[in-house]
């Protein structure tokens, strides 16, 4: 049990456990965020009661999401600088402007217009209240691209130089826009979009599976579809997209993504791996199945290989990643939920052209919507994938081939780390739990479908004819649905 | 170059402080009523309370996350040594935050509140403890070796000092809150809280005073610079208006009036702020490192002017909009206008 009395591996720990339930919850929020956008929009431009209902009906899920994932991501940013001193002071001229532009452009933004979009149906008009329903998501969104910056930068560090054990930027503009980011901003977004798209589809069906309200939701479902065709073989294009920038950038990543341990020189096709055993001490794969000469059509689209693939044995030890079977086995997966998501979605909408999903024969399709409803968690299991991929690939550099992870932690005690990750730990399951927990209720409580329609003048009564139980309900009325 | 070497920094120095009075301010009246909602057995006043805050609390906060964010990329260094040196604090106030963060949203939607409202209470009073402890460790002082790492022990910041600190931040907070929710609600409610916001206006003065007192005898080079023309005029003079301020506070409770107690409250927390600035300038942290010391490149403080800085007005802005918008008492679970 060293590994407790060690700072660097603690906070490690620490930085991983706190990343990988952090992005649980704005998945959703940046993702949803459009879709929101799009009912509120559709309700606007049709007058369709419906789509109000389910404006208000989604964005419980936006709120119940919103709050945590801003309680979740306060933490990532201060532990920057209580776990990680010497690398906020290494990276400050660059990633900490980053970090600076993300709170004041994305998150400021995005606080300051949701009270107006969750509570201030009755209290602005119309064009303001989609205004702002518009700017919630500009806003999430936008963290998105700043963070994802901040982080392609640690993968490609552009536009800087090392002084003194300081980066000093030499080209702003090159260290903002630097390789990664285009692709890596694109991938992420559309992983929050196909996520929240599958999350979406999913509970709706639930609902028609149940038989509850399937009209109603036969809508949203019909919606998250649509939107599916263009997003989940455009995630896939991306996913490649992602796969060539490795290739070129980030050749010990690429090699442990793909467990190659010995180098194909340029001009010679390469097999792909599809499942194996890598050792890591023998420096070989113990069991492996391949596909013969599938890497350069991976990679490349040809037979041979215009790039050498190096392999794991000729970089230097303490220059590889060596936790190459999580790195492998998390690409796998990312892979295929990638490409089963499009594969239900293709069949689907085959469905869909066979006339089968009308509102009345929708609830027949009994197997297509519990395969939906098994998908719902499935985006998050590829963005934890892919996150997986990219920070441990990355190891043992923090700034890759620039500052390693050991020398980037602060000198603090272990036993001091150790708490605050067992704080976390047990803190961040308690919230997944009651997510969880109060995502179901509001999913069996269904919509209130008896929801007054604003600009329909029925409010006022709506609120008094209620007797029997009367449970006080203390937010404004905006907010109970 | 060399005046750019000094004028960058003051500006970021000024900006920060800037964005962080602008958070003991707002997040000051929402952690306040936090705590205040601990001190409640009725469920209705606690969800009164809360309605109070729920469209604002997030972005309340994130004037926080701008700070936080904007001390990484203008003082790197500061950013390390100051939190790494916090750590325990840091910590106190982040798990606080977690917890009454997501009680907002888990509160709403439970059956049985007991538990939630117990998060949200403690949550507000333990990240203005963890704040109180920070602010008091950097005023005390933090131990840095010549490169500006820190080199002091775990426990360096919990001296009494930081305890008193502490103590006269969450009494303001309470102060914040109380005049906040005199302003925000009306009857019973309103008449409870001109009884905390008197209790709160004395212990706020009485923490005051005692750490006015003790200051200058502990900062040195404090000392040579305050107590010398031309600031000493201001600094002789801060003493009185607060004085000046905390009667009249006093008075508009006395009257009953509505919003005064709140405004008269804000200009005590400004000028304690300026009180404070005038203290600890030139150090970011205090009598080690000047902001000079810990600034970023000039390049990265001028990027960063153009792209935060111009940005503050409209964030003033839309911020100001929202609160038009949910403009009026709260009473009986809604807005009145
Ligand atoms: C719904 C989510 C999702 C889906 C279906 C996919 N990915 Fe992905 N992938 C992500 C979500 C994601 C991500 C979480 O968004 C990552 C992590 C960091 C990033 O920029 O994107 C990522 C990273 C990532 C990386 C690592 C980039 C790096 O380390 O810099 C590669 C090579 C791929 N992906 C490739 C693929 C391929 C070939 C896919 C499909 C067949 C695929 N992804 C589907
Ligand atoms: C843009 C945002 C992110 C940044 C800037 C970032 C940065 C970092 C840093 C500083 C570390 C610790 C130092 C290191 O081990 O290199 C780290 C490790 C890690 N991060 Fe990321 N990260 C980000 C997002 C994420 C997300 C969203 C996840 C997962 C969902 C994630 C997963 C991990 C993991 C698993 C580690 C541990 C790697 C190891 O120690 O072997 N990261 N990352
Ligand atoms: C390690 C890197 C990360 C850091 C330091 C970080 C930091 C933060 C902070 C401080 C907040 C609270 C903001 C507020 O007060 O409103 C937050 C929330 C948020 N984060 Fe992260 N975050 C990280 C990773 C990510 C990633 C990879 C994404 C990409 C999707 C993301 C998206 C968001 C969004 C959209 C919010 C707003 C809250 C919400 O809409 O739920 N974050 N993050």
């Amino acid at each position: 049990m060293d590994f407790l009395s060690d700072t660097v591996v603690l906070s490690r720990m620490q930085f991983a456990v706190t990343a990988i339930f952090h992005i649980l919850w704005p998945v959703l929020t940046t993702g949803m965020g459009i879709y929101l956008v799009i009912v509120e929009g559709l309700w606007l431009k049709t007058k369709n009661p419906d789509y109000y209902l389910h404006a208000r009906f989604w964005s419980k899920f936006y709120v119940l999401n919103f709050g945590i994932g801003v309680a979740t991501g306060i933490p990532m940013e201060f532990q920057f600088g209580t776990n990680w001193a010497p690398f906020s002071e290494a990276v400050g001229n660059f990633f900490g402007s980053v970090i600076g532009f993300e709170a004041s452009w994305a998150f400021m933004l995005e606080a300051a217009f949701l009270g107006i979009m969750l509570f201030g149906w009755e209290r602005v008009n119309p064009a303001i209240h989609f205004m702002s329903t518009i700017l919630v998501a500009v806003g999430a969104n936008l963290s998105t691209v700043f963070i994802l910056i901040a982080n392609s930068w640690m993968q490609t560090p552009a536009g800087v130089e090392l002084v003194n054990g300081k980066f000093v930027v030499t080209d702003y503009f090159r260290a903002l826009f630097n390789p990664f980011w285009l692709n890596s901003v694109s991938h992420m977004f559309f992983a929050t979009l196909e996520t929240s798209l599958f999350v979406i589809g999913g509970i709706s069906a639930w609902y028609i599976l149940n038989r509850r309200h399937e009209a109603f939701f036969a809508k949203s479902f019909k919606i998250v579809l649509a939107a599916a065709i263009a997003v989940a073989p455009f995630q896939i294009y991306l996913g490649h997209t992602s796969g060539e920038q490795v290739q070129h950038y980030q050749p010990s990543k690429l090699a442990a993504m793909e467990a190659q341990w010995e180098t194909t020189p340029a001009g010679q096709p390469a097999d792909w791996s599809v499942i194996a055993i890598p050792n890591d001490k023998a420096e070989k794969n113990d069991f492996e199945v391949t596909i013969p000469n599938a890497l350069g059509y991976i990679l490349e689209f040809r037979k041979e290989l215009t790039r050498p693939v190096i392999g794991l044995k000729d970089i230097k030890s303490d220059e590889r990643p060596h936790a190459v079977g999580l790195i492998y086995y998390a690409f796998r997966t990312m892979i295929a939920i990638g490409f089963f998501l499009a594969a239900l979605m293709g069949l689907t909408v085959v469905q869909w052209l066979r006339g089968k999903l009308s509102t009345d024969a929708i609830a027949d399709q009994k197997w297509l919507m519990r395969i939906w409803l098994f998908s719902a968690p499935l985006g998050y299991v590829a963005v934890e994938s892919g996150w997986i991929v990219r920070c441990v690939g990355r190891q043992p550099w923090s700034v890759y081939g620039q500052i390693r992870t050991a020398d980037s932690v602060s000198n603090v005690p272990a036993s001091n780390v150790l708490t605050s990750l067992l704080g976390f730990t047990a803190v961040y399951a308690l919230l997944l739990i009651a997510t969880l927990y109060f995502g179901s209720r509001i999913v069996r409580k269904g919509p209130d479908l008896g929801l007054p329609i604003p600009g329909t003048e029925v409010t006022k009564p709506a609120i008094d004819t209620s007797p029997g139980e009367f449970v006080p309900d203390e937010r404004p009325v905006e907010a109970q649905q | 170059m060399e005046t750019l070497r000094y004028f960058l920094p003051q500006c970021w120095f000024i900006i920060l402080a800037l964005f962080l009075l602008l958070y003991v301010m707002l997040d000051g009246f929402d952690l306040g009523v936090g705590i205040l909602s601990l001190t409640s057995s009725d469920e209705e006043r606690r969800g009164i309370l809360m309605t109070s805050l729920s469209n604002i609390w997030d972005a309340n906060e994130t004037w926080l996350v701008l700070m936080g964010g904007s001390l990484f990329g203008a003082f790197p260094l500061a950013y390390g040594t100051i939190l790494s040196a916090l750590y325990i604090p840091i910590f106190i106030m982040v798990f606080g935050f977690i917890f009454r963060g997501v009680a907002f949203e888990f509160r709403e939607q439970a059956n049985r509140k007991f538990f939630w409202n117990i998060a949200f209470g403690t949550g507000s009073f333990a990240a203005a403890l963890g704040q109180g402890f920070a602010l008091g460790a950097v005023l005390s002082g933090i131990s840095v070796d010549q490169a500006g790492h820190f080199i002091g022990g775990t426990w360096d910041w919990l001296t009494w000092q930081s305890v008193l600190v502490a103590l006269t931040l969450i009494q303001g907070y309470v102060l914040i809150g109380s005049t906040y929710l005199i302003w925000k609600t009306s009857g019973e409610l309103q008449e409870i809280h001109y009884g905390t916001a008197k209790l709160a206006a004395w212990t706020t003065l009485i923490g005051a005073v005692f750490i006015t007192v003790s200051t200058p005898i502990f900062y040195e080079s404090a000392r040579a610079r305050l107590f010398e023309p031309p600031l000493v005029y201001i600094f002789a003079a801060i003493p009185f208006v607060g004085v000046f301020l905390i009667a009249q506070l006093l008075r508009s409770l006395n009257r009953k009036e509505d919003r005064a107690p709140f405004v008269w409250t804000i200009l005590l927390f400004v000028f304690t702020f300026l009180g404070l600035g005038l203290i600890v300038f030139p150090y970011i942290i205090p009598t080690q490192i000047t902001i000079y010391e810990a600034a970023a490149d000039p390049s990265s403080l001028v990027i960063m002017i153009i792209f935060i800085g111009f940005l503050i007005p409209v964030m003033l802005f839309y911020n100001l909009y929202q609160y038009i918008v949910f403009r009026g008492k709260v009473s009986g679970g809604q807005y009145g206008e």
